[in-house]
């Protein structure tokens, strides 16, 4: 019997995203094997739409995702923390200055 | 219930960082924030999820062949098509705990190796025959009944892909058991034949789906890093108390006896007592010793061997299309 470790070619592992209805994102809902991009599409709508969860799909190699570290996830987002005034919140407007 | 045969093994030998780490993570875990794949977890967490999950996978898709059994012989065009969509969903609920398994750092190759070689365990459910029609009523009914008091407190475990996963699922399996019930009603409410159809499908399947929920507290060795890690909510006892107070009154509703002598309501404890599980079955059919496990088994190494051509021939049809594209874009180059 030929078991899946001798299989010398394998499905390579793609990331779904759908989106669910005309002016929404894509969101990632999931990964599948496929033997390339076409199948993958097939395969994310039997997959990820049997119930009419979406109108478009969009697949890519897993492999072309790139990540940021979650172990530098406090010094990579760490420019925004000091800006508050970045936020409209931090303005005082007096009560007389309408439509601001 | 996935966990039925689960041992939990890992090192517990830490070096200093790990032991700060480890804290950071069980603080994370206490206060309710998902653990995401490229976070940092104790080797043990990654570990009896991957064996958790993959063996939740392979239950999905083992479950197919007792149901798939009757799509050729449903009595109505109807029901066939209920049956294929049922049986399509359990497919895809495998696919996606698979994936969910694989952002853990394992192979889908290695984890069905694990399957087909016997290593890997599924639901000891799975291991019974369908004999008759009225099986697939009951399973919707009771077996997917009993799946879903399970996975709707998965919906909330601490690793995000299986809790994602898990809510997916919970969405599609409420139709899985309406299905099943709606099934035995028919039954039920038929002719003396079909009553008694039904009737004998739920002596079939009662014991079975308690068995489910896995061992009895007292005896169950491996919950407590579970629950310290919030993948098990809810303990097997309370899981399966729960699964008995919502059953019996449906079975009224059918007119069907649950084969349980000792079953009566206690009005002081406002909940159902029941009777003894004979847990040297259960112990049976999770050694291999069950009425399919062989034949379970056996059709899923028949149907990964029978398939290679076609996993074959798609990458060879692939490198075709690749080869047509890379050269037809040289050719208007």
């Amino acid at each position: 019997m030929n078991t899946p470790m001798q299989d010398q070619r394998q499905w390579p592992l793609y990331e779904v995203f759908v989106r669910a209805r005309a002016g929404l994102d894509h969101k990632h809902v999931g990964s599948l094997h496929a033997a390339d991009a076409t199948m993958a599409i097939e395969h994310a709508r039997d997959l990820y739409t049997r119930r009419q969860e979406g109108i478009s799909i969009w697949v890519v190699p897993s492999k072309e995702i790139t990540a940021s570290d979650p172990a530098e996830t406090d010094s990579l987002f760490e420019p925004a923390r000091d800006k508050i005034y970045r936020h409209p919140t931090f303005y005082e407007i007096p009560d007389e200055v309408k439509t601001l | 219930m996935y966990t039925q045969a689960l041992d939990v093994h890992g090192s517990d030998a830490a070096s200093l960082d790990d032991g700060a780490l480890e804290r950071r993570f069980l603080e994370r875990v206490d206060a309710e924030e998902k653990i995401e794949p490229k976070d940092w977890m104790p080797a043990r967490y990654r570990n009896t999820l991957i064996r958790q999950i993959s063996q939740h996978a392979h239950s999905e898709i083992v479950g197919m062949l007792p149901e798939g059994n009757w799509i050729t012989r449903a009595p109505t065009l109807q029901r066939k098509a209920i049956l294929i969509a049922k049986v399509q969903d359990e497919a895809g609920h495998g696919a996606y705990l698979y994936s969910a398994a694989e952002t853990l750092g394992v192979s889908r190759d290695q984890l069905v190796d694990q399957l087909l070689s016997g290593r890997a365990k599924y639901s000891s459910i799975f291991n019974y025959p369908t004999p008759t029609w009225a099986d697939v009523g009951a399973i919707g009914w009771l077996v997917d009944g009993a799946a879903i008091m399970n996975q709707i407190p998965l919906c909330r475990c601490s690793y995000g892909p299986y809790a994602r996963a898990m809510v997916r699922i919970c969405r599609e399996e409420s139709f899985h058991q309406r299905q099943g019930f709606d099934l035995l009603t028919r039954l039920a409410k038929g002719t003396p034949e079909q009553r008694r159809m039904a009737q004998e499908a739920l002596d079939r399947w009662w014991w079975p789906a308690l068995m489910m929920f896995g061992p009895s507290d007292a005896n169950s060795t491996h919950t407590g890093d579970s629950q310290r890690w919030k993948i098990k909510r809810f303990s097997n006892d309370e899981l399966r108390q729960k699964f008995v107070d919502f059953t019996v009154p449906q079975a009224k509703f059918l007119g069907l006896v649950i084969p349980d002598p000792q079953l009566r309501w206690d009005p002081i404890k406002q909940q159902h007592e029941f009777g003894q599980i004979d847990w040297t079955e259960f112990e049976q059919v999770l050694k291999g010793n069950g009425p399919c496990n062989a034949e379970r088994l056996a059709a899923r190494r028949n149907a990964h061997t029978a398939g290679a051509w076609v996993r074959e021939a798609a990458i060879a049809h692939a490198e075709k299309q690749r080869q047509r594209a890379a050269a037809a874009t040289a050719a208007s180059a």
